[in-house]
């Protein structure tokens, strides 16, 4: 999708520079409906596909009845696993050789309730839901597991590449004069983007093109090229805008493979859509978590030792890691650590990533933890945190690359107030309502990777970047412009940014709050080295106005060229262009090492293989964030209103301070969600989660959001990307539920240990 | 693909004979209708659309008491000047109803034809057995998800608990739904269970409703609307309570109290017992809250709606002491 500064951009309350708060240049086109999504396409011969899902949560399919279905009005194809050619196993997302097997994305064995069974294809989408219900499938149902609780879930399987101990924490634990330990659980959890998942497939002979939103272009390009043995640069996806993913559009998945397979077969271009039903099914949300944590502590608060043992679901035959010992082990000092996990297999779909995959429910555990242990011993929630600040990242035993968490709770308590407390529970109220006050800590690694752009100087003068990383919200239409239009020394309106398109230089995934680093150092070299292009060419070339000044160096500034002290003509950049005979410059930059081979540079855009490790050499480098919230809670109903949040975070430099803000301020607003709302709800007969729609399934309202006051308290960090920034879109949902759980204790008494809070836990 | 005929009824005459039809279905608002259809529950074979039908969206209130036609718009009605002044409780109930989107769209008409949000009423393809759906097939909501689900008024056919807000406060002041030629007071109006929960309204094949009358009353002017619920905005309520009252020349003696309940019963709820305990006692805190205790007199919970029987008292007592603190 191209973005048009020049239409769109609106420099009025910013500077134009990286680190100017130029607003979303791709705002107005999604105001006003003009932004096209992937499914809205209009392609000719376009037809409909419609799943259906098995309504039992465990067993085998005996039979499908597809007759009715099939003669159904407008029905083209009736797809179950009998009529369907297999695909061939795709390799993970780290790119492990996948098994010599096929995989068929339409199941006969059961293992959740919501298990693609077969799909309808007709000319119509209305033809082909009326004939999706007139597919009969019978089964033979088997027990199901239905979740952590189940009885016959059992302790799971040990995850030993989890573990992380040093000193003697069983020990310690003992010997501790004060000791808490308590149990934390948070419950499967959903994405819940406002844009459903789905796709429009397209076959012309081997070439396969699929619009589909996407957070990773080429690594689900590599899958389907992968699922069909043609090769990688045969499939082309496109990604143009994507309507919210928090995690759950970074992989290929099963539906994409029905569709493309209908196309196929049909050779027609096929659309699917999941209904929002669908969605709770048809991948995972977050995995439901079992924590406990145990501090032991001298009666000072020092912490002496902390044993952490996680649970995490996953599903019958997949496997899922929620990484629950990760904030745990590297926020506060201890000297002695033990944290372990297990994952237990449930009859649910494999669950998946979510907006701070690990830290996030990690968060609740340790800082709900680390606030228990303030009231044990009396001292106030922000000073405990002071007193056991990690002054070095306490499990990889190496100095932080930067860490402005101190800066964060000095920042965050100054504006909040937070020396005005009371330091009592039930303390606080007006009226009815009983106030409270509390603060947690969050963090984010900071993820690396390598990237790729190309940059072009057109003969107007103008600037295109292409990327086939995307923007799905967050900003990277606006930060490349940024970016291009310092490095190259042009207005950000002369610059188009170019994104969604696996035609274009490759990207790797966006997620983990990595691209805007990687891709901001790829578009900054490859502009470098077009803008070194230009000046050698305006110093070198014979027919340049400035040949004669023999000149070392040009300045480009404002979209012109001067020498350094003014001596000499003054041109624009097309001036300079037509000057030499020029059309363009253009050139493609990476940020991989120079000897890389072709294979590497593949694996680095289609795999997560070459990521660089957060602690690799003498640095550790991390997000942070301090959240201080305040509650209202009804003392007669329960109900938990949060009413003012401050929040001071450490993202490192800031390419653009009003979109990272945004970011946070959202990352803030899902937290709130999932600390007081957000729960699938399993009804435990069937397996199946009952609140799939977005009226029972309560995310927040504007009406539950306060005003949200964002502080950045982060410097250049140079060890963590080329210009200094750290991640963003993770970090500020890190913290929120453990601040709003400490801070409905500090109203109520009531430690709430299971989320979300809602109000028969309080009544 | 499932085929319907669609009819624009030329009047209210042509649309009670439309209506008669077998299958047939008065299509206003859209608002639930269609969303039932969408997920496979209405499946009518003739839509009778009434939108256009005129005079039926007006809004008359003087002394005596207030009409409300069957077309008029959720949000019009929640802003009518004579509305808020007059009853309190019916604006509040209204703006605290849905969300923006739907006030816009849908009609006090069909808003009283509301149906339940009971997830395995919804959900026909997961759930097969369900009285209401399916008479006779059974209760899915039984020994399942019960967070949501009635306390009171239930029967062992059905535990769906009514969704609305409007209804609530409409049965607190006694109002009357304008069947054409014959009138049903709103508390008759809504059906319990019993056997044969797939019948909720005292309604019948060929009748529209054509107005909501609302008697004026003292009471009804000092009222209040008070909706609990998980959410802030666009949520149905975890426990309800239109509250009305009118006090003696001491201005502390109760002469009349209304409270019905709502979120926490399968029709919207009037709690006459309350009334009675407080009807001619003074005002006071501990006897509302003793009082108000008799509003879930009988309930009986399915387990994880417990707490509603815990919260409805608590609702109906803030309401009526709010109510107190306006003397």
């Amino acid at each position: 999708m191209t973005v048009h500064m020049k239409r769109h951009g609106d420099a009025s309350d910013g500077t134009e520079a990286v680190g100017g708060r130029l607003s979303r240049v791709d705002g107005p086109a999604k105001i006003t409906g003009a932004a096209k999504y992937a499914v809205e396409q209009r392609l000719d011969g376009l037809a409909y596909a419609v799943l259906v899902e098995s309504t039992i949560a465990a067993g085998k399919v005996r039979s499908i009845d597809t007759d009715a279905a099939q003669a159904a009005p407008g029905v083209l194809k009736v797809l179950t696993r009998d009529n369907i050619p297999p695909l061939k196993t795709a390799s993970d997302w780290l790119g492990t050789p996948p098994p010599d097997a096929p995989y068929c994305p339409l199941a006969h064995d059961i293992t959740f309730s919501g298990q693609h069974v077969a799909a309808v294809v007709a000319e119509t989408f209305e033809q082909a839901v009326a004939a999706a219900a007139l597919v009969k499938v019978s089964y033979d149902e088997t027990p199901a597991i239905v979740d952590l609780s189940d009885a016959k879930a059992g302790d799971g399987i040990p995850i030993d590449a989890m573990t992380k101990e040093w000193g003697d924490a069983a020990t310690a634990f003992a010997a501790a004069p004060v000791r808490i330990c308590a149990a934390y659980n948070t419950p499967r959890e959903y994405q819940a983007p406002m844009e459903p998942h789905g796709l429009i497939a397209r076959w012309e002979g081997d070439q396969l093109t699929v619009w589909e939103p996407s957070q990773w272009l080429d690594g689900m390009a590599r899958t389907y090229a992968e699922w069909f043995g043609v090769p990688f640069e045969n499939v082309r996806l496109v990604s143009p805008y994507i309507g919210g993913g928090f995690g759950s559009k970074a992989l290929a998945l099963g539906h994409g493979a029905v569709a493309a397979i209908a196309a196929r077969m049909l050779e027609r271009p096929v659309r699917l859509v999941m209904t929002r039903p669908q969605t709770f099914t048809g991948y995972g949300g977050r995995a439901a978590t079992r924590q406990t944590v145990t501090i032991g502590a001298d009666a000072d608060g020092i912490i002496q030792s902390i044993v952490h043992r996680g649970v995490n679901e996953t599903s019958i035959d997949g496997m899922w890691v929620e990484p629950l010992g990760s904030t745990t082990s590297i926020m506060y000092q201890t000297p002695n650590f033990s944290s372990r996990q297990n994952v237990v297999r449930v009859n649910s779909v494999v669950p998946g990533a979510m907006r701070a995959p690990g830290e996030n429910p990690s968060a609740f555990g340790i800082e709900s933890a680390i606030d228990e242990l303030a009231y044990e011993v009396g001292i106030d929630p922000l000073e405990i945190r002071l007193r056991n600040y990690a002054e070095q990242d306490p499990h990889a035993k190496k100095a932080w690359s930067t860490r402005q968490l101190r800066e964060a709770y000095a920042a965050g308590a100054e504006r909040f107030g937070w020396s005005k407390r009371s330091p009592e529970p039930r303390s606080m109220r007006d009226g009815n309502q009983l106030i409270g006050w509390g603060v947690a800590a969050g963090t984010y690694p900071v993820r690396r990777a390598y990237g790729e752009a190309m940059v072009r100087i057109l003969a107007d003068g103008s600037v295109e970047v292409e990327s086939s990383s995307i923007d799905m919200g967050q900003g990277t239409y606006t930060i490349l412009a940024q970016t291009a239009a310092e490095t190259l020394g042009v207005p950000a309106d002369n610059v188009v940014v170019k994104l969604g398109d696996s035609r274009f230089a490759r990207a790797g995934v966006t997620g983990g709050s990595r691209l805007a680093g990687v891709m901001t150092g790829a578009v900054h070299k490859a502009a470098s080295a077009a803008l070194d292009e230009l000046v050698g060419l305006a110093i070198s070339d014979q027919r340049s106005p400035f040949h004669a000044l023999q000149a070392n160096t040009l300045v480009v500034a404002n979209g012109r060229i001067t020498s350094p002290r003014g001596e000499g003509p003054e041109v624009s950049i097309a001036e300079l262009l037509a000057s030499v005979g020029r059309d363009r410059i253009e050139a493609k930059g990476d940020t991989m090492p120079a000897n890389s081979t072709a294979e590497e540079r593949y694996k680095n855009y289609t795999t997560i293989a070459m990521a660089l490790p957060h602690t690799e050499g003498d640095y550790s480098r991390y997000s942070w964030c301090a959240h201080f919230i305040e509650v209202r809670v009804d003392e007669d109903f329960g109900t938990v209103r949060v009413s003012r949040v401050v929040s001071a975070l450490d993202s490192g430099r800031l390419y653009n301070p009003k979109l990272a803000e945004s970011q946070w301020k959202g990352g803030i607003i899902m937290g709130i969600g999932q600390a007081l709302l957000e729960e699938g709800i399993v009804d435990r007969r069937h397996g199946r989660i009952v609140n799939n729609n977005l009226a029972d399934y309560l995310v927040p309202t504007n009406a539950d959001i306060p005003d949200i006051e964002v502080i950045s308290v982060g410097i250049p960090d140079p060890h963590s990307s080329a210009l200094g920034g750290k991640g963003v879109g993770e970090l500020a949902i890190v913290g929120v539920a453990p601040a709003i759980a400490n801070a409905v204790f500090h109203a109520t008494g009531k430690r709430i240990r299971d989320l979300p809070i809602t109000l028969e836990k309080l009544i | 693909m499932r085929d319907f005929s669609y009819l624009r009824a030329s009047s209210v005459d042509a649309a009670r004979q439309a209506s008669a039809l077998p299958g047939a279905m008065l299509l206003a608002g859209g608002t639930t209708l269609i969303d039932l259809a969408k997920c496979g529950v209405a499946e009518p074979d003739t839509l009778v659309d009434i939108t256009h039908l005129k005079g039926l969206d007006a809004i008359t209130v003087d002394d005596r008491g207030a009409t409300i036609g069957a077309l008029a718009k959720m949000s019009g009605i929640a802003d009518h000047a004579d509305i808020k002044s007059r009853y309190p409780a019916v604006s509040e109930a209204l703006w605290q109803a849905a969300s923006a989107q739907i006030r816009n769209m849908a009609t006090i008409g069909g808003n009283l034809m509301q149906r339940t949000r009971c997830p395995y009423f919804r959900d026909g393809e997961n759930f097969p057995a369900c009285n209401k759906r399916r008479p006779g097939s059974g209760c899915s909501a039984i020994g399942g998800v019960t967070r949501g689900h009635a306390v009171l008024g239930t029967s062992e056919a059905c535990i769906a608990t009514y969704p609305g807000d409007l209804a609530v406060a409409l049965v607190a002041f006694d109002a009357m739904v304008h069947l054409g030629d014959r009138q049903v007071a709103v508390d008759d109006f809504f059906l319990l269970p019993g056997a044969a929960p797939e019948r909720e309204h005292a309604i019948q094949p060929g009748e529209v409703i054509t107005a909501i009358s609302i008697p004026g009353s003292t009471a009804a002017r000092r009222s209040t609307y008070l909706k609990v619920r998980d959410r802030q905005s666009y949520e149905f309520a975890a426990a309800s309570a239109a509250v009305g009252i009118e006090f003696e020349a001491d201005g502390r003696t109760i002469r009349d109290l209304r409270v019905a309940l709502g979120g926490v019963a399968t029709k919207p709820w009037r709690a006459r017992g309350v009334e009675a305990a407080l009807k001619g006692k003074v005002l006071d805190a501990d006897a509302v809250k003793r009082a108000s205790l008799l509003a879930v007199e009988g309930a009986v919970d399915h387990g994880a709606n417990h707490y509603k029987i815990e919260l409805a008292p608590r609702v109906v007592a803030r309401a009526i002491l709010k109510l107190g603190e306006t003397a």
